[in-house]
């Protein structure tokens, strides 16, 4: 089918229009239409993308770090956990608070790179299949978790059960005789550290791309 | 103009009164006449300015199709569940305190000291699985019957988008009684959302506004369940209502259609 509307000219004078004037090309009618339609695409924009930056507003904002005062370095043993309750989000009550599990770094287990950062090793208590909180169990040496039977075993690798990668840790550092649990962080499976990520996100192999870095929390 | 005619009441004989002969009362209006047609008028003074009464008419007095039962009200049942999740929902609110530090107990006092407290809060607890099940029930309805084929595909589409819509209140209010319940189940919602590969982290971040379960996550689950979800699910449920007004309802499929005499008789 041949295109109609080729045959018209673009220039109004040649379309006989009353008023039209030489050269003209879009005829006001729907200049006007046009206008009206960027005026209505302004105004919605203008209440619109900022309630819409308002609401995704967090995703770009850094969460400050936080460091907790857990006691003194001779407070935790090589061989066993402490629990210790830091503050991740203050001035939400319960809810900011999580428990961590410290020991003194033994290097006859611990076989990652010595650093300032693990001369205690931190372990957070949420579970890597989707966040439940684990536990200690003295008894067996392992973390369980309640909901789905995750199970990890003394250094937080993955022993059982649905999580996908060891659980994570928190920096930790000494200063003046204190021992301070500092911002968290997660591991793939050779205890490489990683930016945090959120429970049941793989970080072997292409995990690590699959689930990247977000700008809220880097490490 | 149609005029919206009410019905007289079925009063015996001689309760009616006589009519008026010509000429009687010289064209005065009495009182009580004017009072009697007082429900008349008014709706009638209203249709006047609006021409309400077509469409109210197209919407109330439809054409149903032979067969038609009892399942076909699980429709009217869901929209009745919303309707009571709607008006417990807002009185709850005027109780309700979306703070990480005030909103349990502000839930302690709804279910153990205001008055009815425990029965509202209740009706919008129960009446929401009654309302997912319901939801359900008229899907299987619309699926076994196979009223979601032509032209009735669109509303089906819309439906599915409601399903949706009350999953996500179902979610989004199952965080706000804040006890330790809500937290643990929003907090293995949200991260089986951060699972989708690339989005997911994001969408984690942005349901919780922030890495972390936060001062803000409680306001904005609470925001999304009582503004952002009930506004979308009404706007939808306008649109599969005019749906259903503009095509009918199918009969059911064990209902055969019965061909016209006059064409049998002709066949024959």
């Amino acid at each position: 089918m041949a295109d109609r509307r080729q045959t018209k000219s673009k220039y109004t004078t040649d379309r006989q229009i009353p008023g039209a004037f030489e050269g003209e090309s879009v005829t006001r009618r729907r200049f006007m239409t046009g206008s009206v339609h960027v005026a209505g695409a302004v105004a919605a924009s203008a209440f619109a993308l900022p309630a819409l930056g308002f609401a995704v507003g967090p995703l770009f904002e850094k969460k400050p770090e936080q460091w907790n005062d857990v006691g003194t370095p001779a407070d935790f043993p090589d061989n066993t956990y402490i629990p210790r309750v830091i503050t991740t989000t203050p001035g939400i009550g319960e809810a900011g608070k999580t428990t961590v599990y410290v020991r003194k770094r033994n290097p006859a287990i611990d076989k990652e790179k010595a650093d300032q950062f693990n001369q205690f090793v931190a372990i957070s208590t949420r579970c890597m299949h989707l966040g439940c909180p684990v536990r200690f169990v003295e008894a067996a040496g392992r973390f369980i978790c309640p909901c789905h039977g995750g199970v990890y075993d003394f250094r937080g690798m993955v022993d059982g059960g649905p999580p996908v990668r060891p659980l994570d840790r928190f920096y930790t550092r000494i200063t003046n005789g204190r021992l301070l649990v500092g911002p968290r962080f997660s591991v793939n499976r050779e205890l490489h550290r990683f930016s945090p990520r959120d429970p049941g996100e793989p970080l072997d192999g292409i995990g690590q791309f699959l689930y990247p870095s977000r700008p809220s929390i880097r490490k | 103009m149609p005029k919206l005619k009410l019905p007289a009441p079925p009063l015996p004989g001689k309760l009616n009164p006589a009519p008026r002969r010509p000429g009687e009362g010289n064209g005065k209006v009495d009182p009580l006449d004017v009072a009697k047609e007082a429900g008349t008028s008014a709706v009638g003074w209203v249709d006047e300015r609006t021409s309400l009464s077509g469409p109210a008419r197209w919407v109330m007095f439809r054409k149903v199709p032979k067969g038609t039962n009892w399942f076909y009200t699980l429709g009217s049942a869901t929209l009745f569940a919303f309707l009571n999740q709607a008006v417990t929902g807002v009185f709850l609110s005027m109780y309700y305190d979306p703070s990480p530090t005030r909103a349990y107990e502000s839930i302690r006092y709804v279910t153990n000291e205001a008055f009815l407290g425990e029965f509202v809060r209740g009706m919008h607890k129960w009446g929401s699985s009654v309302m997912v099940i319901l939801v359900f029930l008229h899907m299987a309805r619309t699926f076994f019957f196979g009223a979601y084929k032509y032209p009735r595909e669109l509303n089906w589409i819309i439906g599915v988008a409601l399903l949706i819509l009350t999953m996500a209140m179902s979610f989004t209010g199952y965080l706000l009684p804040f006890d330790q319940r809500s937290y643990w189940a929003t907090i293995v919602g949200v991260n089986i959302n951060g699972t989708g590969p690339l989005v997911g982290p994001y969408l984690s971040d942005f349901l919780r506004a922030g890495p972390d379960f936060g001062a803000t996550t409680l306001s904005r689950f609470y925001a999304i369940h009582m503004l952002l979800i009930p506004g979308a699910i009404i706007t939808l449920i306008g649109a599969h209502l005019y749906l259903v007004t503009k095509l009918g309802t199918t009969a059911p499929p064990w209902l055969k259609a019965e061909p016209d005499e006059r064409l049998a008789e002709e066949q024959a």
